[in-house]
């Protein structure tokens, strides 16, 4: 039972307490790059999290052969094949998600979250627990890009998933699907974020005290 | 994970294994996509070709050599090759030829092609394949009405000597454009204009004098 929910801690951990996107603040490359749209985020999220997921996995399986001298090349290596694996795979299943995605795919393998995992846990721990808690950080990753994309759609092309959401008359914010627009909505996610953590510890301090005024 | 004292041999062993792995499913992975990926590749450019030659019911690719012109095969063209496509309608008659120019833009490479009626010698068609202009400007060459009805019949013809154009394709600014050779600019989006203006010239300059004196061998489907 304990394992299970250990277990279950190690997934949860990337998708919200350590989101790789809104608390660690990694992988900025990606997300303010290719978030101009929903599909756009997904599919990079997506391909984020297969890469991540089976590098881990491999990595811990071979992690009591991997010397210490040679281990980031060895990751580096890794992470570099399932990067090509996943270049491979998109072009045989969409050549226009291909062209959307652009050079950002070839660039999974210099993002941060990748090593990071690789060498802060998957190097440590046995494969299951490396597997779910890359898993869960993907899937967070997924998540962060998604808020980026999905906001910066709306507000760029009036649409969500490609669907219009306002009629013919909306004009488009095209500043959203500028660069610029990645900062700002990322810099309202975070501001968003904070405000509800700073709520919850004022929240959290104000009972404490009222505990310690009772006593 | 081992500590202290790893001998070289032992390294380079680890390090082999992680090579072999990896390099099993890379190879795996290409050998599996192959065709997938080369079958999307070709729906690709036949539906930019169909879009530039409407009416068009099929499409035979040759490559442009100095010396004449010859059937492409599945491999890539040789050295010094120019890649074009030749569309027939139904009845197996030459509808046009579609052929890819590209030039730097704002932000990036801006590659379209290009379909060119040999019997009036002029373009009749432009589609994008890739480019990465800024949205809502540069990419206005996909839908400013203006500037697509340039390529409703741009002019190159060649000299009579068929070595050269009689006249370079040349981009010129919005509401200047006096002769039929000419690709009237958007206005706010002058880079990209010219990228698409200039890349077409380059692409037609070299393909058009290797074509236009061998036609007669794709007039009917062979």
């Amino acid at each position: 039972m304990s394992t299970l929910i250990s277990n279950f801690d190690e997934f949860m951990d990337g998708l919200w307490k350590q989101n790789p996107i809104f608390v660690m603040m990694l992988g900025m490359c990606p997300t303010l790059a290719v978030t101009v749209s929903a599909v756009n985020s997904i599919s990079m999220g997506l391909a984020t999290t297969f890469v991540l997921t089976a590098s881990c996995l491999l990595i811990s399986i071979l992690r009591h052969i991997i010397p210490k001298e040679v281990r980031i090349a060895s990751f580096i290596v890794i992470i570099a094949t399932f990067v090509t694996v996943v270049d491979y795979s998109i072009q045989a299943i969409s050549l226009e998600l291909y062209d959307a995605l652009g050079a950002y795919i070839k660039l999974i393998v210099a993002n941060c979250i990748l090593l990071g995992r690789a060498e802060a846990h998957a190097a440590r721990m046995p494969p299951v627990p490396a597997t779910l808690n890359a898993f869960g950080m993907g899937l967070g990753f997924t998540l962060g890009l998604l808020a980026i994309g999905g906001v910066r759609e709306i507000f760029g092309a009036g649409k969500l998933f490609g669907i219009a959401l306002f009629g013919p008359h909306f004009q488009p914010w095209v500043v959203m699907v500028l660069p610029p627009g990645g900062f700002f909505v990322l810099a309202g996610w975070l501001i968003l974020f904070s405000g509800i953590r700073a709520n919850k510890q004022r929240k959290i301090e104000a009972e404490l005290a009222l505990k310690g005024a009772k006593a | 994970m081992t500590t202290q004292f790893v001998s070289s041999t032992a390294l380079i062993r680890a390090l082999g294994l992680i090579a072999c792995i990896c390099g099993i499913i890379i190879v795996g992975v290409y050998e599996g996509t192959l065709d997938a990926v080369n079958a999307n590749k070709k729906i690709a450019l036949d539906r930019q070709i169909f879009k530039v030659l409407p009416g068009a019911k099929s499409v035979q690719a040759y490559d442009a050599l100095p010396g004449g012109i010859s059937p492409a095969g599945d491999h890539e063209s040789p050295s010094g090759a120019i890649r074009f496509y030749a569309a027939y309608d139904a009845t197996g008659k030459l509808m046009g030829i579609a052929a890819e120019g590209s030039s730097a833009g704002y932000a990036d490479q801006v590659r379209v092609l290009y379909a060119y009626d040999p019997d009036k010698q002029v373009i009749t068609g432009l589609g994008v394949i890739t480019m990465r202009e800024t949205p809502g400007i540069g990419d206005k060459i996909l839908v400013d009405h203006d500037f697509i009805h340039n390529f409703v019949a741009l002019d190159v013809a060649l000299t009579s000597d068929m070595k050269t154009l009689a006249n370079a394709v040349k981009t010129v600014k919005h509401g200047t454009k006096a002769n039929p050779w000419e690709v009237d600019a958007i206005s706010g989006a002058t880079v990209t204009s010219k990228a698409v203006g200039r890349g077409i010239n380059q692409s037609a300059a070299i393909l058009l004098p290797r074509l236009v004196p061998h036609i007669s061998q794709l007039r009917s489907k062979s």
